[in-house]
């Protein structure tokens, strides 16, 4: 069983020896002058006067609170979906009240404004 | 001995598939150029002339992919002084990898032309597509520039918010097909083109095609990298092969967006023309219709890759805002009313496709 995942490994380790090579490839044909403006960090011909890592809004960490949320449920949903045909009846009512807390929940964040972005 | 043998068996399939997908990645920017310059009422690029067979006439402007891979590869790669160096080279390895490595599970053709059937397919493409955005997270956190840190919020945000509404499309699949494996899903389609997935899915395909748009960064969802505001986003600091990397792999994704659209909508391999011979007979004719399966799933992709640049040429790009709107407000909220739909027609038994 396991074996069938062992093309798939390789290609992961292909793909990322893909992405590594074409980087080396340009490392060694491309020209190399570097100089002090040039590597400094691009800001419109300003130079940089502090820190790019800087506060940025909450409202990004909401949202992945949020993602996290949603994503575990699409990971409840993905077996139930595959065996929904043989479940039958009581497998879609038990996802139906499943869901209909989930979008209570969801109501109430769009209620909240969590969703807004102004 | 035998297990040399599979080993170099499995890599010669996968060049066998990654040679021509780096082609068409190379030909689907030519396409894009020639495509959107013919809907601006300009020819697009037309210097590099260059036959596909020796002896043949020149195409204008048919060898730019070539030339500008060449260009890009005797270009300086810079790498900014305040910028986290090994995280910065890595980036767009880790955006390159996924890109390629989802093509593992998608059947091309009948009778077993995938290279790992796993029964875990449809999982294993959202676990890949979904590890793009650490790439694109690394990369504008290592460039410790201020575009490039703004691009990074905007585009993680908007690929996570749109990743759950491609998600629920998904599980709409798996309800009708009832498998994760993606050659099951084709079987489970076929019948005429009536058959197919995209007409009792249709709200799932636009939504799961447009959520395509956004993980993919395109037009008109491009803000991670809108031209007018954070001139290139979180790629501002990449140059020469980094950025050809990064370049590519958005290119890769959006072929495989098509692909498992097409898979999964519009019933990959099968043919439209299912059942032909009943009205003109059997002959050759009708034989290569039904056959060619490999030809109509390129067609299929083609279709929707074509999709992609006419919508780019054709919409202004959204503000944010909009944007995590029609993610959250409106394609989550229809998604889940669709699913509760397909439980209903599945446990009816409608047919042609549930019965």
């Amino acid at each position: 069983m396991l074996e069938n995942y062992f093309p798939i490994l390789l290609f992961i380790i292909i793909g990322l020896a893909i992405g590594l090579i074409m980087p080396i490839l340009g490392f060694f044909l491309g020209t190399r002058q570097p100089d002090p403006e040039k590597n400094s960090p691009y800001e419109c011909g300003f130079e940089a006067f502090e820190d790019a890592r800087m506060k940025f809004d909450v409202r990004y960490y909401l949202i992945a609170i949020l993602f996290i949320i949603f994503d575990l449920e699409i990971a409840f949903l993905f077996p139930w979906a595959v065996v929904f045909k043989d479940i039958g009846l009581f497998g879609f009512v038990a996802m139906m009240i499943f869901l209909a807390i989930l979008v209570i929940g969801f109501a109430y964040e769009w209620k909240k404004g969590a969703l807004e972005w102004e | 001995m035998e297990t040399l043998l599979y080993l170099i068996i499995t890599l010669i399939k996968i060049v066998l598939i990654v040679v021509p997908l780096l082609l068409c990645v190379a030909y689907l920017t030519y396409a894009e150029r020639k495509i959107i310059g013919y809907m601006q009422v300009r020819i697009g690029p037309n210097r590099v002339n260059f036959s596909a067979i020796p002896g043949l006439r020149k195409i204008p402007g048919f060898g730019q992919p070539i030339a500008d891979a060449l260009k890009l590869m005797f270009k300086e790669i810079i790498i900014p002084t305040n910028s986290d160096r090994f995280l910065f080279v890595i980036a767009p390895m880790l955006v390159m990898a996924p890109a390629l490595a989802a093509w593992a599970v998608i059947p091309f053709s009948e009778g077993g032309w995938v290279l790992a059937d796993i029964n875990a397919g449809l999982l294993y493409i959202l676990a890949m597509t979904s590890m793009g955005v650490y790439g694109i997270l690394i990369a504008g956190w290592a460039s410790n520039s201020k575009y490039a840190f703004l691009s990074t919020m905007r585009s993680a945000a908007q690929i996570i918010s749109y990743e759950i509404a491609m998600g629920f499309a998904l599980v709409g699949v798996l309800m009708a097909a009832g498998s994760l494996n993606l050659s099951d899903i084709v079987a489970a389609q076929k019948g005429s083109f009536l058959h197919w997935y995209w007409l009792p899915l249709l709200p799932l395909l636009f939504i799961y095609f447009i959520s395509g748009l956004a993980e993919t960064n395109r037009a008109p969802f491009d803000l991670a990298e809108g031209e007018s505001e954070i001139v290139a986003g979180f790629h501002v600091e990449y140059s020469g092969m980094l950025f050809a990397v990064f370049f590519m792999a958005e290119y890769a994704n959006m072929i495989l967006i098509s692909t498992l659209s097409a898979v999964m909508f519009l019933g990959g391999w099968l043919s439209p023309f299912e059942g032909i011979e009943l009205l003109l007979g059997e002959n050759w004719f009708t034989a290569l219709l039904i056959r060619a399966s490999f030809l109509w799933l390129a067609i299929k992709i083609s279709l929707f890759l074509f999709l992609f640049l006419w919508i780019r040429a054709t919409f202004p790009r959204y503000r944010y805002d909009q944007v995590m709107r029609l993610g959250w407000k409106v394609f989550i909220p229809i998604t889940l009313v669709w699913i509760v739909v397909l439980g209903v027609a599945i446990l009816a038994k409608i047919p042609p496709w549930f019965a």
